[in-house]
């Protein structure tokens, strides 16, 4: 009567600490440049090394720009940092995709793209959005610095075992709405605090029949409902994606990993210490209004009455305000949520035959180069230039201006990213959420527009 | 910082603000510095809300506010914490010079940012918070104890006291100034068993 959260963590515990956390073995640590500098400081400092350096992996993403790559980062105090990693890197002997290697990108787009991230792993990253590994079948989870820390020393960290949540989303997703809209109508009914504490299963039909781009993108957002982490049971979706990528077990390795992996599911009679279920026919194409992401409403809906002074105001917003029409000035494809290939095909698909708005500034960052080749396989990329676009280099972009992208003061943009937090885009940046069909809509458009008049 | 902890008593500084997230605590722009700058961190805490954009202080944001200078202890609204993960957030609040953070409902990873830096976080009962926050708009001067081997907290302006959780673990380690990585390195036998039986 385990859940599968409880055998994943149960079978990762090394020893469990009387009243205190649970000392857990990690499988997979990733590294980027941010929140990994004062780690390895930290081993220097303690004359330390990593104790399992293959199963550590470093790539810069953050402050990497998103054109002229080959040359050298312009910010000094940028390009130190991505220096900083490749040198830890080195000095420990850990595996780095620097920039402009082929494997380079976002690491949450990269991990699982790579086969590095797996069913049944645990996976942590100084970055909260370690979350979308979960769509592998993996309890993955973000962590501060002094936790990576840990890590790198001991291949384990100390941690509370969290609680567990099911959500369950049964029935037929509508025209125009994507795995993005269902995450952001979730955090608009429980909000961003409502499964903190909590580790979430997603399951139901509606879950089951999301693609592997889909189930990223869902895990992707658990954390802006305040979950540690939220996963999907590994099935023959999740198999089929994993297949024959580079760190995959292959041969009668890979007959003996898919065997297990198919043991990897909640037991019928697994008890939940919370559990709530959604129609996905009562989900439209989503838009947030607000500066956290559970302020959210339909596309074509109203701000609601009660919602936050201190927010509208940042916004520029009033209550009971439609967005329907509303100008936009930056539209921005990409992030961790929302730079895959599915998420390239959908806005192409809203684009083509069309053309970008004059008003409109648009960034459309893949999030891996991984990602790069696939649109130039299906000749996206020509028809996004055909409809006045032009794809960026990899990175994570316009999500939290830490690189050259960033938004303006008091301009309004629809972001596909997963944050729309006062100034996250840049210093008095508006940031309205979307998936990227509805982003591709405001594109073409210039205005808050309801995707499905687009389809 | 590693410090010993034992019985805190301080001023507060009130921020009476629901889900109060890391992007506001630290800016992403500052996050770009390589070795642990505390100080750096602490002169940035709440940048957006505490400088206008001219980089003149705001006189309207509470770390202005003369009354509460030299408060080592901040009053938040619930859900304090949210968002991303960047311990950077953690560092700007010991580097300021808090020494705990109270609040009804902390965000998980933040909470062990603040954990493990050395910043302990008090959770309490939504009315304690709510008659806390009172206390200190009546009186800015307003003290509270907290006694973390008894893990009390107490308004001293009302005498309203509350017990506080804390894992029997951390509170050994904050008593004793030591750290997850301390006790961990000393369990290289026990990871390599484990390794040995499930890999």
């Amino acid at each position: 009567m385990n859940t599968l959260f409880d055998k994943i963590w149960d079978s990762h515990v090394v020893q469990q600490l009387e009243d205190g956390p649970a000392q857990l073995y990690i499988d997979r640590l990733y590294c980027h440049e941010v929140t990994s500098p004062q780690a390895f400081e930290g081993l220097r400092n303690r004359g330390i090394r990593c104790l399992r350096p293959e199963k550590i992996f470093c790539m810069p993403d953050h402050n990497t720009p998103t054109r002229n790559q080959d040359k050298p980062i312009e910010d000094p105090v940028s390009r130190k940092q991505v220096d900083t990693l490749a040198a830890n890197a080195a000095e420990f002997g850990l595996s780095h995709f620097g920039m402009m290697d082929p494997r380079n990108g976002i690491i949450h787009v990269v991990g699982p793209e790579r086969g590095l991230s797996l069913p049944g792993m645990t996976i942590v990253c100084g970055d909260s959005h370690t979350s979308t590994h979960g769509a592998m079948g993996a309890v993955a989870f973000g962590i501060g610095t002094s936790e990576v820390e840990m890590v790198l020393a001991s291949q384990c960290i100390l941690q509370q075992k969290p609680k567990s949540m099911r959500i369950n989303i049964d029935g037929a997703l509508g025209r125009g709405v994507t795995a993005k809209d269902i995450a952001l109508y979730l955090m608009k009914e429980i909000t961003t605090s409502g499964a903190t504490g909590y580790f979430v299963e997603y399951a139901g039909e509606t879950v089951r029949g999301l693609s592997m781009e889909g189930r990223l993108t869902l895990c992707n957002l658990s954390i802006e409902m305040g979950a540690r982490g939220g996963f999907i049971a590994p099935d023959e979706i999740t198999f089929e994606y994993i297949k024959g990528r580079e760190y995959v077990p292959k041969g009668a390795e890979w007959d003996k990993a898919v065997a297990y992996w198919r043991t990897l599911r909640s037991d019928e009679d697994a008890v939940f210490d919370r559990e709530i279920s959604f129609r996905a026919e009562n989900i439209p194409p989503m838009i947030t209004y607000g500066t956290n992401p559970g302020m959210g409403m339909a596309v074509d809906g109203t701000i609601p009455t009660g919602a936050t002074h201190k927010a509208l105001e940042y916004m520029g917003f009033h209550s009971s305000e439609q967005l329907l029409g509303k100008p936009v000035d930056y539209v921005f494809l990409g992030a961790c949520t929302n730079g895959r290939i599915e998420d390239f095909r959908a806005f192409a698909s809203v684009v083509k035959g069309r053309r970008k708005a004059d008003n409109i500034t648009a960034w459309l960052v893949p999030g891996s180069w991984m990602v790069m080749d696939q649109i130039k396989e299906e000749g996206l990329d020509r028809i996004l230039e055909k409809a006045g676009f032009t794809v960026r280099q990899p990175g994570c972009s316009a999500c939290l201006a830490m690189n050259e992208d960033k938004i303006p003061a008091g301009k309004l943009s629809v972001s596909t990213s997963n944050r729309n937090f006062e100034g996250r885009q840049g210093p008095g940046a508006r940031t309205i959420l979307a998936s990227p069909l509805t982003a591709a809509a405001a594109a073409v458009c210039g205005v808050i527009t309801d995707p499905r008049t687009l389809l | 910082m590693k410090q010993k902890f034992n019985i805190i008593e301080s001023r507060c500084v009130p921020l009476p603000l629901e889900n109060v997230d890391t992007d506001q605590i630290i800016p992403a722009r500052f996050l770009k510095a390589t070795t642990r700058e505390e100080a750096f961190f602490g002169e940035n805490l709440f940048r957006d809300w505490r400088y206008r954009p001219d980089g003149t202080p705001n006189p309207d944001f509470v770390l202005n506010d003369p009354r509460y200078s030299g408060a080592r202890i901040l009053v938040a609204g619930k859900n304090f914490g949210s968002g991303s993960s960047r311990e950077h957030a953690a560092w700007a609040i010991a580097g300021y010079g808090f020494l705990a953070v109270i609040s009804s409902f902390f965000a998980d990873i933040h909470k062990n940012n603040e954990l493990n830096n050395f910043v302990l976080p008090v959770v309490v009962s939504e009315g304690f918070l709510e008659r806390l926050f009172a206390s200190i708009a009546a009186d800015p001067a307003t003290r509270v104890r907290i006694d973390v081997p008894a893990q009390r907290v107490t308004n001293l302006s009302s005498g309203e006291s509350e017990s506080f959780e804390i894992s029997a673990y951390k509170k050994y380690c904050f008593m004793n100034a030591l750290d997850d990585i301390d006790y961990l390195l000393e369990q290289k036998e026990k990871i390599e068993a484990y390794e040995q039986k499930a890999l």
